[in-house]
């Protein structure tokens, strides 16, 4: 058989595909920009693992999760928690917790929400053979260890012994009682994050089932079929709320988004009402193109670069010379203002500004300080213990657009104190961290020397900044820092009687770190934003999230 | 003519064993532990790291890897993403808008290109051939990206003639800018490919015969010079819808389009295998099937090429 005269030319086969292209696409439209009334679309990403509160650590599920959710606090605009199920939080001597809950709190399918309610997803939360990434929250608790596998060169060799933390227990429907191994004055401002949220029952006999289509306990509940997945997801009040955060509007639509270009055009088109993350390549102009419907503010994101303990030169009288000769190198606030475009804020502590207990003047922060005359004076009183050879590396990973900043650091480093100082660049996070992981081990890794490193804080305390970091043992403690003093400052700030005395200790804490340097503070990370004309109320929480129950729809 | 493309057909199952465990061996090779990328700065403790990393068969050797995945193709099982989404899922929803996309900038990029060009091609050396060569000159020479940013910008943004982004809202206009875009460099050589040809071909020895016997100018245009010309332009279209699909990435980017060239590119970055080999296949399962009616529409445009039992 031959073929015959297919068609004349390719222009009709052409032509076809586009009328059937256009076809296609009339099914797929539908609610989306400002189009209903009174509902809020805001910018979001994927959630990039089922909607379960103990399995999401990534901004784009989280939040959904919170509007979704109710927990025992919530926090308000300034970061301070507020009771939403919890009646109260006590204890005498901040390692025994009682927490007693409000009665009347049901979760969307009419289920009460008890002590159960939250025990049940702690324990289920903090088992490791559940795959949970928010497990390390409950490691607190007493008997948390219980409920690990046991690890042999990245293999499991033993499940879990339990699976319920001796910690925990309920006392009756609407009590029960926390016991932590350790004081931690606190705790209280822990219970507001994600990973402390109750789950109902149902949630546990398919939990990546309940992930798909979580019931809700929170202020906003989601629309039937209203996750469109990769393109939008729509949230609607829930009328069984009774809690402080009454939805203002008719509803909230994330849409998801590509690229944070995309989402600031359709900001500026009015397709979108609230976008909280302005894309780099806008951070000269938004404030401009925007006005006052510009949102730029510290955010709680700590940026600074890790000098580890094992590295040459760095350690004992001479590493702290110079740790500090290279801080003062580095020109911050020039930094911030040509190339973040003042988006970053330079830092005066270990900490953030929007946390409660932040101060700006804690004695020995002048290190932060440009100033290279000093830097130069220091750098040679260490030359004189031992003389400096080779090059300072700072890795960085290419995929976060950290590349431009690592550069200009280096290249200050280089001209103030005359040495070598160059970037090591990683393709992607994987990869640094993996020889940071490595490295952290002592294992053979390709790290050279320093490296980024950074904390977005997940509640709004001091110690969240402090603890993991640099605490001998800590578990993002990757630069292997330790030092005695500071962890029993550490100590007797959790072992404080008030969040105001706990927070002193906290701030004492940080002239060790001043003269130890184990990392050198950089700056602060704003939230950059923004809202459309159709839009009222929106303020961006401590969190850098937006209160989004708060925004009326004009 | 069946044989043929019953032998083509069978072709095609060797280079999907070929394609799939080359690019399963890249993934595989790539530096870096996807599973300590999850826990992002904080980092994620050992007992579940080496849970996760059993849970996706990360601890396993490649062959097994490879061969489990296989096993799960065949069972129609595709693997489940990290955050818990079938993959197959995550191919119904990002291949029809992509599909929809190429097809739409193929369409444009063929009419306009192949029309614009037979133009050129007539009347080579006068005033429209130049001002086209020009400006797709300039079309192939400016990025894609300023293409898109430029016209995102002042036909979405500024003039509001058409939707600034898709997202959810896939439909015929609001991927129009996306698809010319996407087709715009195409569109340029196919431009230039149909001129060079059909300039060619006007001189050629049958196109005098056709003159001298009498047709009329019409007839020996479109019968004898455009059919004869088409052939290296259809190569290339065929060649090109497998490009689109798989290179939309700037354009779904710029105009927040989910479809294949960003899911792969997220898949490659969290070093999921799965999702990478599973994309990439039907990718090369398109080029085969494009390329075999590439090789089909020879046969109908020059009466030479037969494909005989």
């Amino acid at each position: 058989m031959k073929i015959r005269r297919i068609a004349g030319s390719v222009a009709v086969l052409a032509a076809g595909a586009l009328v059937l292209a256009g076809c296609g696409g009339g099914s797929g439209s539908g609610t989306s920009g400002g189009g209903q009334t009174g509902v809020v679309t805001v910018n979001g990403s994927e959630p990039e693992n089922p909607l379960i509160p103990t399995n999401t650590n990534e901004t784009g599920g989280g939040k959904i999760i919170d509007l979704i959710n109710s927990g025992l606090f919530y926090y308000d605009a300034d970061g301070i928690p507020q009771p939403e199920i919890a009646a109260s939080v006590t204890s005498d001597d901040k390692i025994v917790w009682t927490v007693a809950l409000d009665d009347g709190w049901v979760f969307s399918d009419g289920s009460p929400i008890t002590a159960h309610s939250f025990v049940d997803a702690w324990n289920f939360g903090a088992l490791s053979s559940n795959n949970q990434l928010n497990g390390y929250w409950f490691q607190d608790i007493e008997g948390f260890d219980a409920l690990q596998a046991e690890t042999q060169d990245g293999q499991v060799i033993a499940p879990p012994e339990k699976t319920e933390m001796s910690g925990l227990v309920v006392l009756d429907d609407l009590t029960f009682t926390i016991t932590l191994t350790s004081a931690l004055a606190d705790y209280p401002l822990r219970l507001g994050y994600a990973a402390y949220y109750p789950l109902p029952e149902a949630a546990f006999d398919d939990v990546d089932a309940y992930g798909r289509a979580p019931l809700s306990s929170g202020p906003y509940t989601i629309a039937e079929n209203g996750w469109r997945h990769n393109q939008e997801i729509r949230l609607i009040p829930n009328d069984m709320y009774s809690g402080g955060r009454t939805p203002m509007n008719k509803g909230v639509t994330v849409k998801f988004y590509t690229g944070l270009d995309a989402a600031y055009n359709d900001l500026l088109s009015g397709n979108l009402d609230v976008l909280d993350s302005i894309p780099p390549s806008s951070f000269a102009t938004f404030e401009n193109e925007l006005g006052m419907r510009a949102v730029n503010q510290p955010a709680a994101i700590f940026q600074s670069f890790t000098i580890p303990q094992w590295l040459d030169h760095f350690t004992g009288a001479e590493g702290a010379l110079r740790r500090a000769a290279i801080s003062h190198a580095i020109d911050r606030e020039t930094i911030t203002s040509t190339i973040f475009s003042g988006t970053r804020t330079p830092a005066v502590d270990f900490t953030s500004p929007v946390i409660d207990g932040w101060s700006d003047s804690i004695e020995g922060s002048d290190v932060l300080t440009y100033d290279p005359a000093k830097a130069v004076e220091l750098w040679a009183q260490a030359d004189a213990v031992s003389r400096w050879t080779g090059t300072f590396t700072i890795a960085y990973n290419a995929d976060g657009g950290h590349q431009e900043w690592v550069d200009a650091v280096t290249n200050s480093i280089r001209n103030v104190l005359g040495i070598e100082a160059v970037a090591q660049s990683y393709g992607d996070f994987a990869t640094m961290r993996t020889d940071v992981n490595a490295a952290r081990n002592g294992a053979p890794s390709g790290l050279t020397g320093a490296w980024r490193s950074g904390w977005q804080a997940d509640y709004p305390g001091l110690y969240n900044f402090l603890g993991a970091l640099y605490g001998t043992g800590g578990s993002s403690n990757d630069g292997n820092y330790s030092d005695p003093a500071f962890d029993a400052l550490l100590l007797q700030g959790n072992q404080a009687a008030t969040l105001d005395e706990a927070n002193g200790f906290f701030q004492e804490s940080q002239t060790i770190l001043f003269k130890d340097l184990p990392a050198i503070p950089l700056w602060y990370s704003n939230v950059t934003g923004g809202f459309s004309t159709s839009v009222d109320g929106v303020v961006f929480g401590w969190n850098s999230v937006p209160l989004y129950w708060d925004i009326t729809k004009k | 003519m069946v044989r043929y493309l019953g032998r083509r057909l069978l072709q095609a199952v060797p280079v999907f064993f070929g394609a799939t465990l080359l690019i399963y061996f890249m993934v595989f090779a790539l530096p870096g532990d996807p599973v300590l990328a999850l826990g992002g700065d904080r980092g994620i403790s050992d007992a579940l790291a080496a849970q996760l990393r059993e849970q996706y068969n990360l601890d396993k050797p490649f062959i097994v890897q490879y061969l489990l995945y296989l096993q799960g193709i065949l069972t129609g099982d595709f693997g489940t993403t990290f955050a818990g989404r079938p993959v197959g899922e995550l191919i119904a929803s990002a291949f029809p808008v992509t599909f929809q996309l190429a097809l739409m900038a193929l369409a444009f990029e063929a009419i306009l290109g192949i029309g614009a060009g037979l133009v050129a091609g007539l009347r080579k050396g006068k005033l429209f051939d130049a001002t086209v060569l020009v400006v797709s000159l300039l079309v192939i020479a400016v990025p894609t990206f300023v293409i898109g940013f430029v016209l995102q910008f002042v036909v979405g943004v500024r003039w509001g003639w058409l939707p600034v982004t898709v997202g959810s809202n896939v439909s015929f206009t609001s991927l129009l800018m996306p698809a010319m875009v996407l087709g715009a460099v195409s569109f340029a050589y196919v431009l230039r490919l149909t001129r060079t040809s059909v300039a060619e071909n006007l001189s050629a020895d049958f196109v005098r015969t056709a003159t001298a016997k009498g047709l009329s100018r019409r007839r020996v245009v479109n019968v004898h010079v455009l059919r004869n010309s088409l052939i290296p332009v259809i190569t290339f279209l065929g060649a090109d819808l497998g490009a689109l699909m798989g290179g939309a990435i700037v354009t779904e980017g710029i105009f927040n389009i989910h479809g294949v060239g960003g899911t792969l590119f997220a898949a490659i970055r969290q070093g999921h295998a799965p999702t990478v080999v599973s994309f990439t296949t039907i990718l090369v399962i398109v080029y085969i099937l494009a390329n075999l009616l590439v090789d089909l529409l020879y046969a109908a445009l020059d009466p030479r090429i037969r494909y005989d039992d």
